[in-house]
This record gives structure tokens, sequence and C-alpha cells, in this order.
């Protein structure tokens, strides 16, 4: 069953009510030919990965735009491998300044992306790295 | 990793067992076997289905914002201050393009985090277009065998007829938003047939009592005569709700306890009968189509296909004509 989509998480963790940007990427995943689980703003770190776990994601996207990256990302990596998710691919987009990328890395993170990226960028890179589960 | 190791058989029998001891995870690696259509999945529902039954399936269906997500999410509040556990199967549309799809409904159903007695999925219609997942009422069956007190099928938003719901389900909850229409549109043929419960959602706008009151007075006419009371029809109580509020919510619990207490003696199992036909058919129809393009068969089975395509036979002829090969192979 190689056919079927990836299903992706995009979730916006914290408190910034700026979801433009995650809803465009969910649209444009769906062009994509992702399923595309949006969760909508304000999400804790349970949150996100109680809704990993439930939908059985292959991917989840944080979109963080409020510079409380390093606080709230590596928790729901955490979270995630407590959870035995830590083969979900995580990726992180919005305002990361680059001394951050790094340690994003180390906690799990494996793609981030600033402004500028292209959703064929997103959408090459979750083809390229994610691993469809399997059962 | 027991969804890698071992063969179909021993994988399902693992991940069964392990979901219905309450491990989240393996219950959530089932149902994507089941969307998936893997051989887990078959060997899973041999285990699960004699084990399921229980469950109150209750779909939601009706128009594209009518509020069935924040309809789910109200009812999981109340059945939860109830003690009972429910998980929701939620159902938005797949791109006939490019097979993506974008599932919103968990956007209405937050805060249950952390608690255990809600489990929500949500499932992509790839190309289903009942209004439904093809594989909804086999998750709806995971869920039931995981011990669920009530799985709610909440459908796409939907058109005036898609129904499949109505045999996917127990108790059928079609939402209605107040001014969509008058009492024409309440007496057509479709969706609000098949209801068990109507319900008049946005309750706090102006027009949701006359549209109740439409509903009504065309569904369940006093004196007996019209719609509902025909052979086999259904006369179901209207309610009105304020999803946002959960104004209205607790009565429309009450409602669907009575639905299912009621339908304990007679319509159920009707219900119940059509499903399992439905079930069946359904792997009917998959096993032939497997037997149709297996080695043996696959040639004369393009073949038929060529020829129908071309208009040198018809589809009539070439069902009969592969059937009658297939029954061949069978007696030799």
């Amino acid at each position: 069953m190689t056919d079927r989509p990836l299903k992706v998480l995009i979730a916006k963790p914290g408190l910034d009510g700026h979801d433009r940007g995650a809803k465009v990427l969910a649209r444009g995943l769906r062009d994509e030919g992702f399923e595309v689980v949006y969760t909508g703003l304000r999400q804790t770190p349970e949150m996100i990965v109680t809704a990993a776990l439930q939908e059985d994601v292959d991917v989840v996207g944080m979109s963080i735009l409020s510079g409380a990256h390093m606080t709230l990302v590596p928790r729901v990596c955490e979270q995630l491998k407590s959870k035995g998710l830590g083969d979900v691919l995580v990726t992180v987009g919005g305002i990361i300044p680059d001394d951050d990328i790094e340690p994003l890395r180390t906690a799990g993170v494996s793609g981030v992306f600033g402004p500028g990226t292209t959703i064929r960028e997103v959408a090459d890179f979750i083809r390229a790295n994610a691993t469809p589960r399997e059962a | 990793m027991t969804e890698t190791i071992g063969t179909p058989a021993e994988r399902a029998a693992a991940l069964s067992s392990a979901a219905r001891a309450g491990d989240r995870r393996a219950l959530a690696r089932l149902l994507t076997a089941v969307e998936n259509h893997t051989a887990v999945a078959e060997q899973a529902m041999r285990i699960l289905y004699p084990l399921a039954g229980s469950a109150h399936l209750v779909g939601i269906t009706g128009p594209p914002g009518a509020g069935k997500s924040t309809l789910v999410a109200a009812l999981i509040a109340e059945l939860r201050a109830a003690g009972r556990t429910v998980a929701v199967v939620a159902v938005d549309p797949s791109s006939p393009i490019t097979g993506g799809a974008l599932l919103g409904d968990r956007v209405r159903m937050q805060s249950y985090a952390s608690d255990d007695g809600v489990f929500i999925r949500s499932m992509a219609s790839r190309g289903h277009a009942g209004g439904l997942a093809a594989t909804s009422t086999t998750a709806a069956t995971v869920f039931d065998a995981a011990g669920f007190d009530i799985v709610l099928l909440e459908t796409v938003g939907t058109g005036q007829s898609e129904v499949e719901v109505a045999a996917a389900a127990d108790t059928t909850v079609v939402l209605e938003a107040p001014e969509m229409g008058d009492e024409v549109q309440a007496i057509k043929a479709g969706l609000l047939e098949v209801a068990d419960i109507v319900v008049v959602n946005k309750g706090d706008r102006p027009g949701a009592q006359r549209t109740a009151a439409q509903l009504r007075a065309m569904l369940a006419p006093p004196g007996g005569a019209g719609p509902g009371s025909g052979p086999g029809g259904k006369r179901p109580e209207v309610l009105i709700t304020t999803a946002m509020t959960g104004d209205g919510v607790p009565a429309l619990l009450a409602a669907l306890d009575r639905h299912r207490a009621a339908g304990k003696d007679e319509a159920a199992p009707a219900a119940r009968r059509a499903r399992a036909a439905a079930q069946v058919r359904a792997v009917i129809v998959e096993r032939l189509w497997e037997r149709l393009a297996a080695p043996t068969m696959a040639v004369r089975t393009e073949a038929a296909l060529d020829a129908v395509a071309r208009h040198e036979s018809d589809p009539y002829a070439a069902a009969d004509a592969l059937l009658a090969d297939l029954g061949r192979e069978e007696t030799p």
C-alpha cells in the first residue's frame, strides 16, 4: 500500500494567534496530495502529541511565530518519543533564528523552514524524509 | 514494534489485544491498517468483529457549516460528564484531483488531550462518495471492540442524498441550520428521510424556532398522515440545539438514548441486518475483483474490459462471461 497519501499534522503550539501561514501551508500540502490534519490555534504540547498519536500521522509540522519554539518544540519531541512516536518526522516553520536551528535538530526536529520557503520545498522534504506508517 | 514483526495474523492479534487493553497507539495503528485496507486489517476484523456490537453507533450528518463538528464536541462534553467513553470518526473529503485532504474537524474538538475516554480520528473520504469513507464502518467496529460506549460517525458536509451513514449507524442525526429552506425542502426525498433525530442547530439564530416548527409539521405531522408515517418511514424527533453554548445538547443525548432503547426491540436489528448485508456485499465484490485480477484470470479480465471500452461488448455480457469463467475455474 505505498500509494496511500502521507498524513501530516499541522499544529500551532503556544499562544500566538497568527495562523494564516499554517492554514496556507495546510491547504498547499493538501494540493500536494497529503492528508493534512489541521488542529487550529493555541495547542499545548500534550494536545499536539495526543492528536499525532490518535491520527497516527507520519509527520508533525509546527508553526511558531512567537519566539517560544525553544520551550515548546523540544517538549513535543520528548513526548512523542515517550509515547513511542519517535519515528514521526518533525518539522518547524516560522520565525526561527539561525542560532536555534542546531539545538532544535538535536531535540529531534528534522526540518526547519523560515520565511520564503515554498510549499513545494516543504512537500519535497516530507516526501524524501517521512517513513509511512505500516501495519 | 509489534506492528512490523510476524505474519499479518500475528500482528493483528498483537495489535488487537493491545488495543483492547487500552493501548491507544495500537488502536491508532489498527485504524491505519483499516484505512489502508491491509492484510493486518482483515485479520484484525476476524478477531474484533465478534467482540464488537455493544457500542451505540451514532451518525451525525448535515450540510457543510451546519455545525456537525461543534455539535460532536458538545456531545463529547456531555458524554464525558456522564462518565461514558466516546470515539469519533470524523470524515472530510479527499481531493478528486490530487488525493490530498484537509481534515479540519479536530479544530472544534480540543481539550481532551489528557482524557483517555475520548479518541478522535479524522479520515479522508478517499474517493468514496456516500458521505463516509469506505472504511468508516470498519473503523467504528474497531472502536466498538476496543470498548468505547458510543461511536460518533461524523460525515463530510452532505447535500441531499448522501444517506450512507444511515446504514452505518444505529441512530442517525441529521443537522440543519435555521432558514435553510422552506417546507418543500423538508418533504423532498433523501437525507431527511433517513433521520432518526433532526436537529436544528444554531438555535440562537433568528428563524430557528420557525425552521423547527416547519420540520415538525412536515416530518411528523399530528394525526399520522405524512411522509414520516409511510411504510418503513421514520417519525424523527425534531430538536433545537446551540452547539456553541451546549444549549439543547442534554436533550439530544436523552433522545439518542431513547432511540437506542426503543430500537433494542425491532428497528435496530433491521438496521444491523442491513449493515451486515452491505459489509458482506462489499467483501464479496472485493473478493471477486481479486480473483478476476489473479494471474490465471488477468488476461481474460483485461480483454473483457478492453472489449467493453471499445463498445464491442457491453458491461452485462462481459460480467456474465467473466463470472462464468470464474465458475469453471472452480469446478475443473
